[in-house]
């Protein structure tokens, strides 16, 4: 038997009119963490589907060997039946079953169809315990937080017995300190159970942390396999990502500020479930125009919820506070009256909230503006591809057409569809909610390319990022928030990241 | 050539229906010995089944919202013909300000069941349960068991024709009657639909062609001239031949006028205004919808308030054609509609479908209905033909998606 755990050879598969993968080859050691990147739609995710059993056997051509023998999987029943388990970007939850339920969701501990509960708790509390899960396994999924759940799931994968465990950008939806729990607990398992994992990340520096051993794809082809026992520079690893080497990930500008086109005075927000919960106290910012301002602070800082109160009171109850807009105070009660009045809020979840993924490119772009495209009653349809085209031009939207669906589309061209709708709206004020999450190093670069054209355009531009970095590359000004409050506000250029974490922590001590 | 693929993938769901159509149509038409597609009964079909389109065309609307329903359509028929019988027959009051205050009564059922489903926020299909309950109890108080006849208006409307311009001037030049070995055969044409159909026919034709020059001039992206012309001629082909076969029987019904009005006009709102493009965006993505500044409430309320307005029409309709108001009437006319809609090609999650889908999928059902009644097959079997019909049409579109996905 060879050293490897899993073979993949010249595996091609093809979608209507896309090569998703053409002859990648892909091999995996026993007892390592292999993590694998590339730009998104290099066909990663495909490659994990294809491994799993999700495109089945017959869909695709090359060979699969997985412990030396060759496997033909129908489905992912017959992956897990070897011991291959996949953990989805996007969980596969019950959220009002409980923990224990959740964890052997299709694996029940059953005699003859009947469930033997005390069985399953008993090996539901040491799968918890083996993940270092703090809550008990009556706990309802829906009540615990996204990193417990990532937790869950690999607990899932555990009562399979499985061998090689594959995540998909398993700190995707995870704050730092989450992460980090989770990148600890693969090392442990790694270590102390001889578990194989691969892991498929966009972030690049938790890769150069875990890994040891690196496969870069592009275009659906294998481009390089970096052992990373000594640790590989992230520019090594983007050079093979985008085939170049991104020596400026941010592009340069130089702002021409002019004067306060926005302004935010003593914004108060109450939880809409909870009215007596205050969630943004006494909030006061400013936006000049052209200029990029930047709001920095941990998940839950209020950061969201501050945007989206602004926008036409999406988030919350019992809103009090003025927003002046070139110097006359505006009254928004609902998101028409936000767009009429030249604000665009740029979701957080472009998924659940920004996009309408069963219709196309143009439709799409128009939504938030048709009346632009109108003339008294009529839609004019023939001005909308002619809009549609312009923008995919213009931003370099991949797609086979403006006619394509955004559902088809990789999260870098989604979030550029996103974009466009948005500036079609003809903003003065634009709030961008991570406006690169999920998106690959390549994208994220002609994403801020978009940002920074707005901003020289006069616009104010206001950009919620919870990778510091970012803001530090891209805005002029940034404000820190935390608990629903401002704790700081600097220059970029005078700001380092550890003054915005201390910031941060003092702020929490503070209180 | 790939543009011809990318517009057939486009729309293949579309043609799909129209072929499957015409299919049911052929084998009808050859296992009744022609009799369906004589013209007597083509006029029959129309008037027949007049009350299934409006009420899909509506319906469509509340698919799209997000797959939801209404299932008190066929109650909001019965209220509306139930109040024809007690405006006109109790009352006394002129066929048409009945008509008006009965479609008036439908459109303040639809708002109400609007108010709960877009502001109480109680789900459409519990909404419309209670409706059809309680719709139904109220047409059962008015006209107390009983039947009430209904005459003028309601009649022309129901069952009448546009009067010949022309009356026994125009031989039946094709002698079709005889190919076709017509019971009676009709020696003379009614002159108004062959007229209506030339003049209509050749307006189509010129519209066409100067839409599509207007949209050059303006820089626009255009079909082949090639395609517009096949699309164009094929059309003035089936309008003229349709208009023909009409011609031989008596005309023009009043119910084609109506039913061409209203496709017409919901075809309009649905592809080229606004609250048409909102309606599909949410039920594309609802958050989504909202988020980009869309009243999902209002739309919501609009849509039911529009269901009522249609079903007030359609049960001015049925009572036309039954010449009655009567207790029963509108029974599972909701599954009709329903039906027809996702025949047609509607998503059952809401966001996709189209009013021509909603069409030719009550023609399919009115088809299928017809010819079986035709041939004297057992109403029981017709039943589960029917539903087979619903259930394989879903399911080959669950089937031709799931092969078309990507990823």
């Amino acid at each position: 038997m060879s050293e490897y755990i899993l073979q993949m050879e010249n595996i091609t598969k093809e979608f209507p009119g896309v090569t998703a993968l053409s002859n990648v080859t892909f091999k995996v050691k026993k007892g390592e963490i292999h993590a694998l990147v590339g730009e998104n739609g290099a066909g990663k995710s495909t490659l994990m589907n294809v491994l799993s059993g999700i495109h089945a056997y017959g869909s695709y051509s090359g060979d699969i060997i997985f412990k030396g023998t060759e496997c033909r999987f129908k489905s992912i029943r017959d992956s897990e039946a070897v011991g291959i388990a996949i953990i989805h970007q996007e969980l596969a939850l019950s959220p009002y079953m409980t923990i224990a339920e959740n964890i052997f969701l299709g694996n029940e501990r059953a005699k003859k169809g009947i469930i033997n509960w005390d069985e399953t708790i008993k090996e539901a509390k040491e799968l918890i315990k083996k993940v270092g899960l703090n809550e008990k396994y009556s706990a309802l999924i829906k009540n615990i937080g996204v990193g417990k759940q990532q937790l869950v799931e690999i607990a899932k994968a555990l009562a399979k017995n499985c061998e090689l465990l594959i995540l998909d950008e398993p700190t995707a939806a995870l704050n730092d300190e989450d992460s980090n729990n989770l990148l600890e607990l693969l090392k442990t398992l790694n270590k102390e159970h001889g578990m194989t994992c691969i892991m498929i990340s966009h972030k690049i520096h938790e890769v150069i942390k875990i890994a040891n051993n690196i496969t870069v794809l592009r275009d659906g082809k294998t481009i390089e396999t970096l052992d990373n026992s000594v640790p590989v520079s992230e520019g090594r690893i983007i050079k093979g990502m985008v085939g170049r080497e991104l020596t400026d990930r941010f592009p340069k500008h130089t702002p021409k500020i002019g004067e306060i086109g926005f302004e935010i005075k003593d914004w108060v927000v109450h939880d809409p479930l909870n009215e007596e919960r205050v969630i943004i106290k006494n909030v006061n910012m400013h936006f000049r125009k052209g200029e990029i301002v930047g709001l920095a602070g941990l998940m839950g800082a209020g950061r969201t919820e501050l945007a989206m109160s602004v926008f036409g009171k999406a988030y919350g109850k019992k809103i009090s506070g003025k927003l002046i807009k070139d110097g006359k105070e505006i009254t928004l009660n609902n998101v028409e009256q936000a767009i009429a009045n030249g604000i665009a809020y740029v979701t957080e979840d472009r998924k659940t909230a920004g996009l309408v993924h069963i219709q196309d490119i143009k439709r799409n772009i128009t939504l938030a503006n048709l009346k632009a495209i109108t003339n008294g009653i009529v839609v004019n349809e023939d001005e909308e591809i002619i809009i549609g085209k312009d923008y995919r031009e213009k931003f370099n939207i991949k797609s086979t057409s403006v006619f394509q669906k955004v559902g088809n589309l990789s999260g870098g061209n989604q979030q550029k569809v996103v974009l466009s709708k948005w500036i079609f709206s003809t903003p003065d004020v634009l709030i961008l909610d991570e406006p690169t999450r999920g998106i690959d190093v390549g994208a994220k670069y002609e994403i801020y390319k978009i940002i920074i054209q707005l901003a020289e355009a006069g616009k104010c531009v206001i950009m919620i990022s919870s990778e510091l970095p970012e803001i530090l590359g891209i805005t002029d000004r940034l404000y820190i928030m935390d608990e629903g409050r401002v704790v700081g506000e600097m220059k970029t250029s005078e700001a380092t990241q550890e003054d915005i974490m201390s910031t941060i922590i003092r702020s929490s001590a503070g209180r | 050539m790939n543009k011809m693929k990318e517009f057939l993938n486009r729309n293949i769901r579309q043609y799909g229906m129209i072929f499957a159509l015409i299919v049911i149509m052929l084998f009808f038409g050859i296992i009744t010995g022609g009799k369906l597609i004589w013209p007597r009964n083509v006029s029959m079909l129309v008037r027949q089944n007049a009350y299934v389109l409006i009420l899909a065309i509506g319906m469509m609307f509340c698919i799209l919202t997000g797959g939801n329903v209404d299932l008190s359509v066929g109650s909001i028929v019965a209220l509306v013909s139930a109040m024809s019988g007690l405006l006109t027959t109790t009352i006394g009051l002129a066929p048409w300000l009945s008509i008006i205050i009965s479609i008036i009564t439908g459109l303040l059922a639809g708002m109400w069941q609007g108010f709960w489903i877009a502001f109480v926020k109680v789900p459409p299909f519990i909404t419309t349960l209670a409706g059809m309950l309680v719709f139904r109890g109220i047409n059962n108080i008015i006209l107390n068991g009983q039947t009430l006849p209904l005459s003028g208006l309601y009649i022309t409307i129901g069952t009448g024709s546009v009067p010949d311009i022309a009356p026994n001037r125009i031989p039946e030049f094709l002698r079709i009657g005889d190919l076709l070995n017509l019971q009676n055969k009709p020696e003379y044409l009614n002159a108004t639909m062959l007229f209506v159909g030339i003049v209509l026919s050749i307006v189509y034709v010129f519209v066409v062609l100067f839409t599509r020059k207007s949209k050059l001039a303006r820089g626009y992206e255009v079909a082949s001239l090639k395609s517009v012309v096949v699309k164009a001629i094929s059309f003035f082909i089936i309008i003229n031949v349709f208009s023909y076969w009409l011609a031989m029987d008596d005309g023009l019904p009043i119910m084609l006028i109506l039913l061409a009005a209203l496709y017409a006009i919901y075809t309009f709102i649905a592809t080229k205004t606004i609250p048409g493009r909102h309606i599909y965006a949410m039920g594309g993505n609802t958050k989504a919808a909202e988020l980009s500044g869309i009243n999902t409430r209002k739309m919501m309320f609009l849509v039911y308030s529009n269901m009522g307005l249609l079903a007030g029409v359609a049960g001015i309709v049925t009572a036309g054609r039954l010449m009655a108001a009567s207790p029963n009437v509108g029974a599972n006319f909701e599954m009709d509609a329903i039906g027809s809609c996702f025949i047609g090609g509607a998503s059952a999650y809401g966001g996709v479908g189209t009013i021509w889908g909603a069409i030719v999928g009550a023609f399919i059902m009115g088809v299928m209905n017809n010819g079986m009644s035709i041939i004297g097959l057992n109403v029981f079997y017709q039943s589960i033909t029917k539903g087979m019909v619903v259930l394989l049409a879903v399911a080959f579109d669950m089937y031709s998606k799931s092969k078309s996905r990507l990823g």
